[in-house]
Formats: structure tokens, sequence, C-alpha cells
């Protein structure tokens, strides 16, 4: 199947600052992909060139099969978008600017659109101007949800979202990539949601992907904590491979291990001979934290 | 004093923010204003030259009645439209740093700092009150620098600044009226065309007699103007206005107090739950409808107007012989009152060139604002996008111009008995101003495509044209500085020979340039 999305060596210069340092990401058709990143590390503007708004200095986008500059307006019937800081016309009602968003598009499906109104709990009735931010998020997600498209741009859609709706929105996105086979780009800071929803993610930092993979793999790239009580003189652990910040203390040995070198570690350990072992999967907080620290890109 | 707590602090603000408009606009009147002095000193060096140039009904409809045959009274006659601008400006500035700042959401992130309830008021009426008395000030030296009395250029500086004082204020209301800062710009400007329609219609019925003069009394323009610089000084009257103005401060403070931060006092109404708009075109229609029937209504009042007075001018040359002979010598009252004519759709058409480029801006303002994104990630284009804000700025100004010379050719053809013969002709004239309006439309698109930061200076088309308009009206302006106005190029309608030259000219410019624009506007990102 032809990858969704796929941009090669992108580059985009805003004056000096290069927003994009040669980005390459790769969507499946049918996945929910993760993009995530520090602030300012480019997912605003490469969602920007993926929708044609934006013209890459360099480099080479494909989304759907075509030139997101050239064929934007076919593209975006096949496509939708909701940006993370949604404005809307003062003076209109949600319910006409989701109606408005739908037809322009291609269509609404009304009985689709009224059962995520509900399930959102908006009120279609107020105007724009007296929505919370949160109610004008709901009001772009239920336009592109509502809309029968293969492909959701998702900007940081659930900035301003209660954990209710948050909740709601993650089974909505589930629902259309499962029961309907629907591509998602959703760019996020929300650990947990990427956890619970993406299939896959890539990490950028200062306008490159840093690594990409399912979550599972990224794990690997990142170390496991290991305590344990040794019976026997803790000779020869430090010049093992991939151990660092060893910390001896009485018997007591505390240290973070590469995740791939932790075998030939632990047959050291049970060489030497263990009283007890704690062992620490990485949590998705320190593969992230270390993935966004400026030391991460060599 | 807790609730203007910060005023100091939002005060810099306001003047970083401004700081290239601000001096701008003051020292433009000021030097204009003191320029008139020496231009209109030698044109007209005698008093009879001058009252005879100033008994114009049409001058005086637009400036109002002059007060004495002095060089100071005169060019403080000639100058009567600067208030207004100065009024104009004024009540925009207030707006700009009120309502705008709060509908876009940056008041909320001020208030929530060391800054009191009244704090954004008061810092916006600071800066536009003192902004208005340095104009003052200036223009008091600057008038006595040209050998005019001390006295009645101290009050030519109040007439100035008490305009601009009084207009301020009424911003200030009307920026607690609406949520909408368009709406709020709408009802300020509605306030100052109301008072500038009620001095012009009031003053042009005293001059024939007529017996609408009170009107004049209704309106603070006049207020301003009877201060009557270099005549006799009336002090009094200054301080009316003063009153008056901190009056209407006082009720917007006390407005301000009654609502929430972001909320109007109008309050919203709920909307219906589905939405029949479904195109562009659709939305434009909803964005753009409010401005043009509020350019529509009031270009057919202007219309009416000055299509009303027309006809005084033919009544005064029956009265006085001289003018009669004068007016003779000019093509007879058919030619005087068509000249009349078409200064005023000179007029009409220069203020059309404004609303074009209001609703081009539009393009703009739904950029900068995020509001363009959603929609061209639609199915729609940005041409599709750019063509359905440009019926409005293009096909706008028409259907206004259309209304001005519907009302002007009514009015005038019921006053003189002639509504078939005069219809045509004064619809005819209207519409000629076109091809000018869409010349300046079209540097703005062209600015809006290619330099879309710069887009506010697509203002400058206009400004520049009513500039030459005023300062070349009476005085002798190099034939080039003429030239840059595309309204220069128009034939001089209703009563002139209109060839198809000029009009196939400037709409093959208005046609390039604009869709060179649209290029541009394909070319870049977006939002830029």
């Amino acid at each position: 199947m032809p990858a969704a999305i796929s941009t090669e060596g992108l580059v985009k210069r805003f004056g000096r600052t290069h927003a994009l340092d040669g980005l390459d990401l790769a969507v499946r058709t049918g996945e929910v992909h993760g993009f995530l990143g520090p602030n300012g590390a480019g997912k605003t503007t490469t969602i920007r060139i993926l929708l044609g708004m934006t013209r890459a200095d360099e480099g080479t986008t494909r989304v759907l099969d075509g030139d997101p500059w050239s064929d934007a307006t076919e593209l975006h019937r096949r496509l939708a978008y909701v940006p993370g800081d949604v404005t809307l016309w003062p003076n209109l009602s949600g319910g006409e600017a989701i109606d408005l968003l739908g037809r322009m598009r291609g269509g609404v499906d009304k009985k689709r659109k009224a059962e995520l109104l509900e399930r959102f709990d908006l009120d279609p009735r107020k105007k724009a101007r007296a929505y919370s931010k949160g109610n004008r998020q709901k009001v772009a997600l239920v336009a592109a949800f509502a809309s029968d498209v293969e492909l959701l741009l998702l900007d940081e859609p659930t900035s301003g979202l209660d954990p209710l709706m948050e909740e709601i929105f993650r089974e909505v996105v589930q629902e259309i990539s499962d029961r309907d086979g629907r591509t998602v780009l959703l760019s996020s800071h929300i650990l947990s949601e990427v956890e619970a929803l993406c299939d896959r993610v890539t990490i950028i930092r200062a306008g490159r992907a840093v690594e990409s993979g399912t979550l599972n793999e990224l794990r690997h790239l990142t170390r496991t904590s290991i305590q344990a009580e040794l019976v026997g003189p803790m000779d020869g652990l430090a010049q093992l491979n991939g151990v660092h910040d060893l910390q001896v203390d009485d018997g007591r040995v505390r240290f973070d291990v590469d995740t791939d070198e932790i075998n030939p570690v632990l047959r050291r350990l049970t060489e030497i001979g263990v009283r007890s072992l704690v062992s620490q999967p990485p949590s998705l907080e320190e593969l992230f934290l270390r993935l966004y620290e400026p030391e991460a890109v060599k | 004093m807790k609730s203007l707590a910060g005023t100091g602090g939002l005060i810099r603000l306001i003047l970083r923010r401004d700081r290239v408009v601000l001096p701008l606009w003051i020292v433009l009147l000021v030097a204009i204003s003191v320029s008139y002095v020496q231009e209109y000193g030698d044109l007209f060096p005698t008093p009879e030259s001058r009252v005879k140039y100033a008994s114009n009904v049409g001058f005086i409809t637009l400036y109002g009645e002059l007060s004495g045959p002095s060089l100071g009274e005169f060019v403080t006659w000639r100058l009567g439209f600067v208030p207004v601008m100065v009024g104009l400006i004024s009540l925009l500035t207030v707006i700009r740093h009120t309502r705008v700042e709060e509908e876009s959401g940056r008041r909320e992130l001020l208030g929530a700092t060391v800054v009191g309830r009244h704090a954004q008021l008061a810092a916006a009426l600071a800066t536009t009150l003192g902004a208005n008395l340095v104009l003052a000030v200036l223009l008091a030296l600057g008038m006595h620098s040209q050998d005019l009395p001390l006295s009645g250029s101290i009050a030519i500086g109040i007439v100035y600044a008490g305009t601009g004082w009084f207009f301020a204020a009424v911003g200030a209301v009307a920026a607690q009226l609406t949520a909408s800062a368009g709406t709020a710009r709408g009802i300020a400007i509605g306030v100052l065309g109301g008072a500038y329609v009620l001095r012009a219609a009031g003053d042009t019925s005293a001059h024939t007699d007529g017996p609408l003069a009170w009107l004049s009394h209704l309106s603070p323009i006049a207020w301003a103007q009877r201060i009557r610089p270099y005549a006799d000084n009336r002090w009094w009257l200054g301080i009316v206005i003063l009153a008056s103005t901190v009056a209407l401060i006082t009720i917007a403070f006390q407005l301000a107090v009654r609502r929430d931060v972001g909320a109007g006092l109008l309050p919203d109404r709920l909307g219906p739950a589905d939405g029949t708009m479904g195109s562009p075109l659709a939305l434009a229609w909803r964005l753009h409808r409010g401005l043009l029937a509020a350019w529509t209504v009031g270009f057919a009042l202007l219309g009416l107007l000055f299509g009303g007075v027309a006809e005084g001018v033919g009544d005064m040359m029956r009265d006085d012989p001289s003018i009669q002979e004068m007016f003779q010598r000019m093509g007879g009252a058919a030619g005087l009152i068509d000249s009349f004519l078409a200064g005023v759709m000179t007029l009409v058409g220069l203020i059309a060139s404004a609303y074009a480029v209001q609703a081009t801006l539009r393009l703009r303002v739904e950029e900068s604002s995020g509001r363009a994104e959603p929609v061209l990630a639609t199915a729609t284009s940005r041409w599709q996008w750019a063509a359905s804000h440009l019926v409005f700025s293009l096909l706008g100004p028409a259907v206004a111009l259309l209304a001005a010379g519907v009302a002007e050719g009514l009015a005038y053809g019921v006053a003189i008995g002639d509504v078939g013969g005069q219809l045509p002709r004064l619809i005819g004239a209207a519409l000629a101003q076109l091809p000018a309006v869409w010349v300046l439309a079209a540097i703005a698109i062209a600015i809006f495509g290619f330099f879309p930061q710069a887009s506010m200076a697509s203002w400058a088309g206009p400004t520049v044209c009513i500039l030459i308009g005023l300062v070349s009206a009476g005085v002798s302006t190099a034939g080039w500085i003429r030239d840059i106005s595309p309204f220069t190029h128009l034939p001089s309608l209703p009563g002139g020979s209109a060839q198809a030259a000029p009009f196939l000219v400037l709409l093959a410019i208005a046609l390039v340039i604009g869709l060179a624009g649209l290029v541009g506007l394909r070319r870049r990102d977006l939002p830029a």
C-alpha cells in the first residue's frame, strides 16, 4: 500500500532561521501516526507544507499520492485539518461554521454531525465569540470528523479540551482508524494520548526527524535503570558497554543500561551473584525527555 | 485609583506600537494645514477674491460658511474638512487600543497583570487626547510662524484638537457597546458622518435661507468650526466641546463597569444550529453584507444631500447679477451646477476607494486572524477564496456609487423637475468613478499578494489621492503630482465630455496590477 504521506529532505527557511532542516516523514496508509517534538521544532510548518499552504524550499512531498502545492484543491477534498488554535468567525454560530467547512470540503454527514455534537457535548447555536478555547477546538474537531475523508491532519487538536473530552477524542480517533481505516497524522504533546492512539511515531527536533518507529522500537533506544544488591565484588561493571551513571554504595549498585545492551550486563551481574534486583523499564516521559534534549541530535 | 493601575505602562505600550503612525499623521496634518497659508495667500491675495471664492454653495456644503475675509479666516475655512479627518483618526485610534485589544484576547493577557479595570481605556484616551494636544500646539506654532495672529492660531489648534477629543470620546463609548471591533468602528464612524451631514445640511440651508439652519447646532463638528479662529475666537465653544468630551468619557467608563471583559453591552443572541452556507462566496457575503449595507446607505445619504443642495447653486445665481455674469462666462447655470456635481462625484469616488481598500483588506484580516487557514484546507483554492472577497471590494463600491448616483439624480431631478433627464446622467457620472476606484483596489490586491505584512500600506492609495484632491483643488500643484491620482484622469462628469480612452487605460491598469497580485498570492506562503 502506498504511503499516505511521505516527505524527503524537506527544508524550509524563514529568513535566516531554518524551520525545517531536511525532514523525512513517512506515514503509512491506515495508521495513526504520532508527530512529536518540542515547541518550535517545525511540526506546524510541516503540516502547513502538507496542506500546500507553505512551499518547501527543498525536498519532496507527497500526500495521498499528490503534490500538496500544485494539487491542493483536489487533495483537500480527501483530507481534513484541525489546527491547534482554532479561530472562527465571531458572528457565526458553531453549527454554521461546521456546516460551512464541511460543505466546502465536499459534504457533511448530518447524522454523523449530530452524533459528534452529542458526544462532544457542544451547543452549535452559540456564536463563535462566546465559545471558550476548548469549545472552538470542538467545532473544528466535529467539522473534521463529520467529513468523509481519507486523511486527517490534527495539529495538537486536544489543546484546551477537558479530560472527559480528551477521552471522547481518543474514542473517536480509534473508531475512525479501526472501523473506517482512515489515516491520521496526530501532532501532540500529550504522551498518554500518543501511547493510546499511535501505531508509529516520528519525533522531530530543530527541523529534522530524530527518531521514527513504533513505540516499542523507540523504547529500545532508551535505558533501563537497574538497582541491585550484590553478593561479590562488583569489578568490571563500569567497563561494560552500555552502562551509565554507575553508583556504588556498600554492596548496592545503581546504574542505567542501554536497553539493547541489557543481556550481557545481566549476565555479568548473575556471575557476581545477585541478592536482589529491581529493573525499571524506561517510561515514555524519559524517552521523550531524552529525545527532546538538545544533545539528542549529534 | 486602583482601577487605573498600570495606565502608564499601557501608554508606553501604545506609544511603542504607534511610534510611526502617530507622529506621521500629526506632522502630515500640521504640514498640510500650514502650507495652505502661503498657497492660498498667493492665490487669493484680496479679501474680495476670497469672499467670492468661498461663496460657492458647494464649498459651503463641504467646508461651512466663511467667517471673514482675512487670510487666517480664509485658510481656516478652506481647511474645514481636516478636523473631520482628525476626528476620524482619533476615534479609530481609541477603538484600536480598546475593543480591538479585547476582541483579540490580548487585553485578557494584560488584564491579568497589575493593570486596573479602567487602565486600558484610560491609556487609549490619554494617548489620543495627548496626541491631539501635540497636534494643536504644533499647528498653533506653525500658523503663527506664517505671520498669522497668535490668538487665532491657538484657536485653530483648539478647533482641530476639540474635534479630535470629542470623537475620541465617541470612539470610547462605541467600544463599550458591542463585542465586535468592526461594529464599534461602524457606530463611531456613523456618528462622525452624521455630525458632518448635519453641519453640511444646516450650513447649506442657512446660506440659502432654508428652514434647516438649526441642524448645524446639533453637530459637534459645527461647534468646533464656530470657534471662528482669527475672527472673534469664541473660546467658550472650546469649553462646550471639552465639557461634552468629559461627559462622553464619563459615560464610557460607566459603561465599562457594567460589562465583562470581552463582552459588549448589547448581548449576543443564539444562532442557528445548522448552517446554510456552503461556499466561499456565501461566507464572503455573510462577512461583507453589513459593510456593504452601511456604505450603500451612507452613499445614498451623501447623494441626497449633494443632489438637494445643487439647486441652491442655481438659486443663488438668480439672486445675484454679478455672480450670474461670472457663471455665464463659465457656461451658464447648467455649467456651474454641473461642475459642482462633478466635484461632488470626485469626492464620492474618493470615498468609494476607501471602501474598496477596506473590503480588499478583509482578505488580510482573514489571513492574519487564522480564519483563512481552515477555509483553504477545504477544497477551496486560493483564487476562489480571494475572488469571493474581491467580488465585494470591486462590486461593493459599484453598488455604493450607484446608490449615490440614484439618490443624487432623484434629489436634484425632483428639485428642478427633470428626473428623467438627471437620473441617468448622474448615475453615469457616479459609475464613471469606478475605473479609478478599481485601480486603488488593485493596488491593495497587489500589496496583499506580494507583501502581505505591509497590507496596511494599501491605505496610502486613497490617502494620497484625497490629499492630492485637497491640495490641488485650488492650489497650483505640479502636473506630475496630480497625475499620480487615477481620479485626475477621469473626465469631469456630469457636463464634461467622456471619451473611452481614459476608462480603458485605467481598467487595463487595474486588471494588470490586480492579476499580478493574485499570481503573487498563489505563489506565496500562507499565512505569512
